[in-house]
């Protein structure tokens, strides 16, 4: 039988909080001002608990798990913020930068990047791991926007947004491991893929990977605000 | 109180950073009362002293040369602080890494000249295969992202460091500022 729909009591950070059932601690924090960083999850898309930032403890399990697909139980105790995860959240943001040729100065998301302002919010002043150096694609073929694959977090808010939202899915995830890379259609330019041309995977990237060619610098502000309102519209219908 | 020695120093980079650090304006006739500017691109030195208090360094690690500095360098200061995005990430210079120097010289020296394509070899130091931030060679003491770091993070850093109080650097800068 499953259980009714009802009030779950929990601690985060040893604050008494309820919620109700079915919500992820990410949810149940953000309602009560509780900060935990994420990078792949975005309002209006599915999670998927890609990039681990928003991983939190939770007293009971030696397990750290991603506060984004995480659902809260009555008693719960969880904590977002211990010397451990913070050392986590460091780790990660310096694998992301070192993973590709992430160059802030010369992006056209500069001072408009997530990942650039996270790193600022974690207090990051500097990458301890040595630079991979990759040699990486940019995808030009497509007549408004620009794949660059050199600053990609492998996210998936492209693929989920042309999936769940434009219902395209055009964009995915091919190969394994560091050799991973987003693709449109089979591995086929941009340019010659069956996108629609939407540009909804361009506002929902965090960072320059996805770019609107008739910007120039660092002006690139994007808007992915626009997703719970076309969902609460859809719903409505 | 005798004044602290500073040095600035210009490895690859565009010196920006050094320009940035002149826009300190008026706040460099303050600053000059309490440290003295003992080696630096704009000052004519040409050996870098035996002890500094404080040595600023711009740019990345490109070549031989640049690695036999960054180490005299770190012997003889007491606070080393990486100063922009070059010295502490590698930006710019670095975006060559993926391709490798051989390529780079080829495109300048030879691809793209009228007359005498040749690679120079003599006076110039020998390239290094990948363009490094420094604390990938020695200990630094504090790193001042940004491309440049402004005026105001220069001011802010210094003083913090010169009177001993707490320095609070993603306050004042980030990756790419």
């Amino acid at each position: 039988m499953s259980e009714p729909v009802g009030v779950k009591t929990l601690q985060i950070n040893g604050e008494e909080v309820s919620a109700r059932s079915g919500q992820t601690i990410l949810e149940v924090a953000r309602e009560h001002d509780i900060d935990i960083p994420t990078l792949c999850h975005l309002e209006g898309l599915s999670d998927v608990g890609a990039c681990r930032l928003c991983l939190v403890e939770i007293k009971g399990s030696n397990k750290l798990l991603p506060a984004c697909v995480t659902t809260v139980f009555e008693g719960m105790e969880v904590s977002t913020h211990t010397e451990r995860l913070q050392k986590h959240r460091h780790m990660i943001l310096e694998l992301l930068f070192a993973e590709r040729n992430h160059v802030c100065s010369v992006c056209v998301a500069n001072g408009h990047c997530e990942l650039q302002s996270l790193a600022q919010d974690q207090g990051l002043t500097h990458i301890s791991l040595p630079y991979r150096n990759p040699e990486l694609t940019v995808d030009a073929s497509l007549e408004r926007f620009t794949v660059d694959h050199n600053r990609c977090i492998l996210c998936t808010r492209c693929v989920r947004v042309c999936a769940e939202i434009e219902g395209a899915h055009v964009w995915d995830v091919m190969g394994r491991g560091i050799n991973s890379t987003v693709i449109t259609d089979l591995n086929d330019p941009w340019g010659s893929s069956s996108c629609t041309r939407c540009g909804k995977c361009v506002q929902v990237c965090p960072t320059g990977a996805l770019f609107d060619k008739s910007k120039v610098g660092s002006d690139h502000p994007k808007y992915p605000d626009f997703l719970p309102y076309l969902n609460l519209m859809r719903e409505a219908r | 109180m005798s004044k602290l020695k500073l040095a600035t120093v210009w490895l690859d980079g565009c010196s920006g950073c050094h320009m940035s650090f002149l826009d300190m304006d008026e706040r460099l006739i303050e600053l000059a009362d309490i440290v003295d500017v003992v080696y630096s691109p704009i000052v004519d030195t040409k050996e870098f002293p035996d002890m500094v208090d404080i040595a600023l360094v711009e740019g990345a690690v490109a070549s031989v040369d640049d690695e036999k500095k960054i180490r005299k360098i770190r012997a003889h200061s007491k606070l080393l602080i990486a100063m922009g995005d070059c010295a502490v990430a590698g930006n710019v210079p670095s975006m060559r890494n993926p391709i490798g120097p051989q390529a780079i010289l080829n495109r300048a020296y030879i691809e793209n000249a009228d007359v005498q394509p040749q690679i120079p070899c003599v006076v110039v130091p020998e390239l290094l295969r990948i363009v490094r931030p420094i604390h990938e060679f020695v200990k630094v003491d504090v790193f001042l992202p940004g491309c440049p770091p402004s005026a105001d993070t220069f001011h802010a850093a210094l003083t913090a460091l010169v009177t001993g109080e707490p320095l609070d650097i993603p306050a004042l800068t980030r990756f790419g500022a």
